[in-house]
């Protein structure tokens, strides 16, 4: 049963018509803007409490030395201490470049692969399909998996990951730990990040490659440009904006990650691993120093949302060339 | 239709009310009690415990078994959060200040008065370890519940072997027997590393290094309570500046640093209990440091208990003998709605039969009448020591912040000891800085 145009106008007369008099002379009185915001209201009261009242909060928690384990303890105002201990703190500062290292690595990592393989994938070859979807198969895994088996695979007496390096380098399996290694263990944490998502950056580059008309191709071998040529001047620069984008999506997502890490090293040996959002989880959950790790979250929200904001316009130049 | 149906939803409601109204007494009575712990083996033999309180009583018992590495979280939370998830509580011993001071725990001692239940009848360690806050004051927060302490096991049948005994005795002048001192732990443990029995690779052995909860701070202080290290000064609480990183903590650590690069085996950079049991039981070490909660379990193992294995106490250092003190008491959580039954439960629980049925199925009781019973030596191999560390535990922080003191120990003696940042005397110089601010945020005086 389909309803026509008349059916569903006569169908609006007739709500209009059984629409209570004090009722259609309260609406016919809105404006439109009145009527969007009415539609609006739920959703904006719904993002003022899950979203701006909490941050709102933050800041406010952030210059007191409120701790969540005391609730009755007095609450006493310190300004701007909490900020001054954090940006003076040395180990802060080490969690900082540990952060650093750990995402500017994976993004290299994963923007070379994922183009690469991005690149080989868009040309047509047999079994395309099948290896497309094996290329996708670790970010579909969850991250807390993708930690706990890569700990077994990294374990230096019966992990596997071992083996394969010894039997192709010859170096004794035993000898040497990548989780364990204070050398080993930063680059560990790349190597599983880049593993799991090199896929996710390679499916954004595909995309970008797919969007590239053929014609243009077409254009340029009449002018007898070499591949190298076309792919200089073609493909990259329209590949770009998607390949910002990806770099875009994996910083911020890097720049918080926690739970892979936490379960592959725990922030370990010692603190080589220990990421900035390792550290604000044990400043915030464990020693619940609810002023201090709001301070903390406030600085790693600022910085991430202000490179972020920077990046995005230096997107949109590009898009706009 | 309309009347049918309004007829027949007014029938299940009925219904529905009539089934609840006999319940509803039935839970406010508290026929239900619920117990937290962590899920390890002791907390299988409580559950075996619990059948006989529900068949006296009626009051069907459930557990709430969280693992050792978010014991801590999961139940820290439960309590600052006032959850009524938990009618009665096994903490751990640092919490007793915390719980107290914050009144997540009833205080017993009019109740231990009514029922006429004495702590002079628990070891004395276990009263101020768990139950006791102030520590030695008679202000008491929990019913000792599982006494522990760490302890060591060792492969017997390895140190029984002719030829290493032979070759032990050529090389040291002394027979291959469990250390007693920790340079003899250091000097047994690099004897059996990289050595191969059975064909296997072993070394010689394990001992506690996590990062993340209290594992590294658990096993360190093995070493650092016998080379000299003490919380504070005994003389000006909180005083801690030559005493946490005295000449001889240094030592301790360096000591301990020096056992897990020798002897430790590959990988296990991050490890506690679990990991160490596994070891054990693999046959990857030749001792393990560990809890004296699972020694039941690895004495029954078919593959390294019974003969294989033999247990020894915490070896002694320069500053004397000194153990970790694990373990903790029971208590009955301030937000529970059925405190009435929680109370009934600790009741039963001191009960000497009880008790002792505790033991027999694995639990380790505090109770003196169990523990100084003249056939409690003989009731298992590992009595003796437990007994015997019982008597020389020392226990870490237990201040309403311990958990900042104790995250502040795992960093600092984590990166000296497995990530090699450092030395030993940085390594506790910034602890006791770290620790200084905690107290000082706590106000309390430091110096």
């Amino acid at each position: 049963m389909s309803l026509t145009a008349d059916s569903t106008r006569s169908l609006a007369d007739r709500v209009a018509a059984t629409t209570p008099a004090p009722m259609m002379r309260r609406v016919r009185g809105l404006s439109d803007r009145s009527l969007a915001w009415l539609f609006i209201a739920p959703v904006m009261v719904l993002l003022l409490a899950i979203n701006i009242f909490p941050l709102i909060w933050t800041i406010r928690l952030s210059f007191t030395n409120y701790k969540s384990n005391l609730p009755n303890a007095a609450l006493r105002w310190i300004g701007l201490a909490n900020y001054n201990d954090i940006l003076t703190d040395d180990d802060i500062w080490a969690r900082m470049q540990t952060t650093a290292h750990f995402v500017i690595w994976t993004i290299v990592l994963q923007v070379l692969l994922g183009f690469g393989l991005a690149f080989l994938i868009n040309k047509k070859f047999r079994g395309h399909a099948f290896w497309t979807t094996a290329i996708l198969l670790p970010m579909m895994l969850s991250p807390a998996v993708v930690g706990n088996f890569w700990t077994f695979l990294f374990q230096p007496q019966i992990g596997l990951f071992n083996y394969v390096v010894s039997f192709f380098t010859g170096i004794d399996p035993h000898s040497f730990q990548m989780i364990g290694d204070v050398r080993l263990a930063p680059w560990t944490i790349v190597l599983v990040d880049t593993w799991m998502w090199t896929p996710y950056v390679m499916l954004i580059c595909l995309a970008g490659l797919r969007s590239i008309p053929e014609d243009i191709y077409e254009a340029a071998e009449v002018d007898r440009a070499s591949a190298w040529r076309q792919f200089w001047t073609i493909t990259v620069p329209m590949v770009l904006p998607f390949l910002m984008l990806a770099v875009l999506f994996r910083g911020i997502e890097n720049f918080k990650m926690f739970d892979m890490v936490n379960l592959l090293t725990s922030g370990g040996p010692g603190s080589t691993t220990e990421l900035a959002s390792i550290t604000l989880k044990r400043e915030a959950f464990e020693k619940w120093r609810t002023g201090y790790s709001s301070a903390f979250a406030i600085i790693l929200f600022v910085t991430i949302f202000g490179a972020a904001n920077v990046y995005v316009k230096a997107l949109k130049r590009v898009k706009q060339r | 239709m309309k009347k049918t149906v309004f007829a027949a939803g007014c029938a299940f409601g009925v219904a529905l009310a009539a089934l609840a109204v006999p319940c509803a007494p039935a839970h406010a009575q508290g026929k239900s009690l619920t117990l937290c712990w962590a899920a390890w083996d002791p907390a299988n033999a409580l559950v075996e415990l619990g059948k006989d309180f529900t068949a006296k009583t009626g009051i069907e018992m459930k557990y709430e078994f969280v693992p050792w590495t978010s014991y801590a979280d999961r139940f820290v939370n439960e309590l600052n959060s006032h959850g009524t998830l938990c009618d009665v509580i096994i903490g751990d011993s640092q919490w007793i200040g915390g719980s107290a001071e914050n009144g997540h725990y009833v205080k017993l001692n009019d109740f231990f008065d009514k029922e006429h239940i004495s702590m002079d009848a628990f070891i004395p360690a276990t009263v101020v370890g768990y139950s006791e806050w102030p520590k030695n004051t008679p202000n008491y927060w929990a019913l000792p519940a599982m006494a522990d302490a760490v302890g060591w096991t060792y492969r017997k049948d390895w140190f029984a072997r002719p030829e290493l005994r032979a070759e032990f005795k050529q090389k040291y002048g002394r027979e291959l027997e469990p250390p007693k001192t920790w340079d003899e732990l250091l000097q047994v443990s690099k004897f059996f590393s990289g050595r191969e029995i059975d064909g296997k690779k072993v070394y010689g052995s394990y001992i506690f290094t996590e990062r993340g909860s209290e594992g590294i701070t658990m096993g360190v202080t093995n070493a650092l309570y016998v080379y000299g290290f003490e919380y504070d000064d005994p003389k000006k609480p909180y005083h801690m500046q030559g005493f946490v990183n005295s000449p001889g903590a240094v030592k301790g650590l360096e000591v301990y640093k020096e056992l897990y690069k020798c002897c430790q085996p590959p990988g296990l950079t991050n490890a506690y209990m679990q990991e160490g049991l596994d070891a054990f039981k693999s046959g990857q070490v030749a001792m393990q440091m560990n809890w004296f909660a699972f020694f039941p379990g690895l004495y029954k193992d078919p593959n390294v208990g019974g003969d294989k294995i033999g247990f020894f106490v915490n070896p002694a250092g320069p500053a004397g003998d000194y153990t970790q003190l694990g373990g903790q008491g029971i208590s009955v959580v301030s937000y529970s709605k059925n405190r009435d039954a929680a109370l009934q439960y600790i009741k039963w629980f001191a009960q000497p039969a009880v008790q002792q049925k505790w033991w027999d199925l694995g639990g380790y009781s505090a109770l003196k009448a169990v523990v100084e019973a003249p056939g409690f030596l003989k009731s298992a191999p590992f009595a003796p020591d437990f007994l015997k560390s019982m008597a020389m535990v020392k226990d870490f922080w237990a201040e309403p912040l311990y958990v900042d003191l104790l995250l502040d120990m795992q960093k600092r003696v984590h990166d000296y000891v497995v990530a090699d940042q450092g030395t030993a005397q940085q390594a506790l110089d910034l602890l006791v800085k770290d620790w200084v601010k905690v107290f000082k945020d706590e106000g309390k005086a430091t110096q």
